[in-house]
């Protein structure tokens, strides 16, 4: 039940009876089906363990092989079109760390256009452009692990940002953050305009930016709905592991707004 | 974190040799080692000459006598060997202080001394002058294989990193009481270093990832294209064709 979603809107991403084991026989989504579209902002909840990275990396190749298809803005995910795949799907992994491995800020937001091919004025122009975008375009010259660790976050979603994705996904975005940094990287969402998908444990953060949560429990789509109908379902809540954190009660804070609705 | 903005060898400045584009530096330091390598070791007279070119070159880049002489301590382990040769080597003995020489020795010693003293010279002041950045950069200019450069870069990266974990793991041992006393506790520093191993392993995988994610399809994209102009390749190599000028009256004479 996409709350907002009409079939005639193009679909951004399209998840259609997605199945995949690992080869030492671990099976770790069993048929997931969902369908994002344009603009929209979803969450994606579940326990640990529930194959919400395998999910993600599905979404831009890096694991396939199993049955069921990914379509990103209407291109199948596969070997034929990986490159504008990759360049569309713009994956910000949990570890800034990980993410950001040139030795300084610019270089690393300008790595993955120059690697589509990028050169010279306009990739300057990209780079300032994805980096103003998170509020970072005075870090440009600084080596990443001189950083913060929000500010960090911030460049490796300006990383993605620069290559002019799709659709964004995030793994983990709060994680690790003090409740300031938290706040700034809301705001940089919130004023982004691109579909989002935010896989997250974090359900005060789910609720604040995302209408739409889907709820990935066991290898499927367990529940998709509107985040605050979701988290004031207790049953349902408990049946997926998930738990509000101590005081929060999801009835009694303000529906995020639907500016894109 | 919050280390120094730049590598300890790094002096930081606007001198007319800091201002020369990387590559070109790099290709003087080079041919000069190798023009000092190939000078005649009798000619002891042009091993003077060459540590006047340096000095000139240091005075131009600003870098202090005491910062120079103080980098040059790095080859003492690397020419301990050399004060060795006089008394080991065979050949005509000669008499200093009552010690018994090898003339050959001698020559073999002073030879080692003078032209890795020399080299580290030029190494120190290339260092000193240069950002590790552009010197990676300069390394990429002049063809030198992708494979390495990217590997450099990624030690830049990550040594921070890296010395931070063990760091934390150093910390977390001393705090549950554990301090490396002797030989026997050299087991539980080993599986430390193990665990660093592993820990850096899955982070290599998981940068791996994170670049294939943005597009990385085995080479690096050129981000700065450095280049130099003709007077700046004519200002950096003046110190190798002076040298080799001086090597060539040394072989002369």
């Amino acid at each position: 039940m996409g709350p907002v979603t009409t079939p005639a809107s193009p679909a951004s991403l399209e998840v259609s009876g997605l199945a995949f084991a690992y080869p030492d026989g671990h099976q770790a989504l069993f048929g997931v089906d969902f369908r994002v579209t344009r603009g929209e902002r979803v969450a994606l909840l579940g326990p640990n363990g529930a194959g919400k990275t395998t999910l993600v990396l599905h979404l831009n190749g890096i694991l396939g092989g199993g049955t069921g298809t990914v379509t990103v803005a209407g291109l199948p995910v596969g070997k034929r079109h990986m490159a504008v795949i990759r360049q569309k799907v713009g994956i910000v992994f949990q570890d800034p760390d990980d993410q950001l491995f040139m030795p300084t800020v610019r270089e690393d937001v300008a790595f993955g256009p120059a690697a589509a091919g990028l050169k010279g004025a306009a990739l300057e122009e990209r780079v300032r452009h994805a980096l103003e975008l998170v509020g970072m375009a005075d870090f440009a010259d600084r080596p990443p692990h001189h950083l913060s660790f929000g500010q960090r976050r911030r460049v490796a979603v300006a990383t993605v940002l620069a290559m002019e994705p799709e659709i964004l996904v995030l793994d983990e975005p709060s994680s690790n953050l003090d409740p300031a940094s938290r706040r700034e990287l809301a705001d940089i969402l919130r004023s982004l305009d691109v579909t989002v998908l935010m896989v997250t444990h974090d359900l005060p953060y789910a609720l604040e930016l995302c209408p739409r949560a889907l709820v990935l429990s066991e290898g499927v789509i367990a529940a998709d709905g509107p985040t605050g109908a979701l988290l004031s379902d207790e049953e349902l809540m408990r049946a997926h592991r998930l738990e509000l954190p101590f005081g929060f009660d999801p009835r009694t804070v303000a529906p995020p707004a639907r500016e894109r609705a | 974190m919050g280390a120094g903005h730049a590598h300890r060898l790094y002096r930081h400045g606007h001198s007319p040799v800091h201002g020369l584009p990387p590559h070109t530096k790099l290709a003087a330091t080079f041919l000069f080692v190798v023009v000092v390598v190939s000078t005649p070791r009798e000619a002891m007279w042009a091993f003077g000459v060459y540590a006047v070119l340096l000095a000139v070159v240091a005075y131009h880049a600003r870098v202090p006598a005491g910062f120079l002489l103080r980098r040059l301590l790095i080859e003492v382990p690397f020419v301990a060997f050399a004060v060795l040769m006089p008394f080991v080597a065979e050949g005509e003995r000669v008499h200093v202080l009552g010690l018994s020489l090898s003339e050959s020795g001698l020559w073999g010693a002073w030879n080692v001394l003078a032209k890795g003293t020399l080299g580290v010279a030029a190494s120190v002041l290339l260092a000193a002058t240069t950002e590790l950045r552009e010197l990676l950069l300069g390394l990429q200019r002049l063809k030198l294989p992708p494979l390495l450069v990217q590997i450099a870069s990624f030690m830049i990266r990550y040594g921070d990193v890296i010395t931070d974990e063990m760091r934390r793991m150093r910390i977390a041992r001393e705090s549950r009481g554990f301090e490396a006393r002797g030989v026997r506790h050299w087991g539980v520093l080993a599986k430390s270093a193990g665990a660093l191993f592993i820990r850096s392993y899955e982070r290599g995988e998981r940068v791996h990832l994170a670049m294939i994610s943005r597009g990385y399809a085995g080479s690096m994209p050129v981000i700065d294209e450095v280049t130099a102009s003709r007077a700046q390749w004519s200002h950096a190599l003046a110190l190798p064709v002076a040298a080799l000028a001086v090597c060539l009256l040394g072989w002369a004479l």
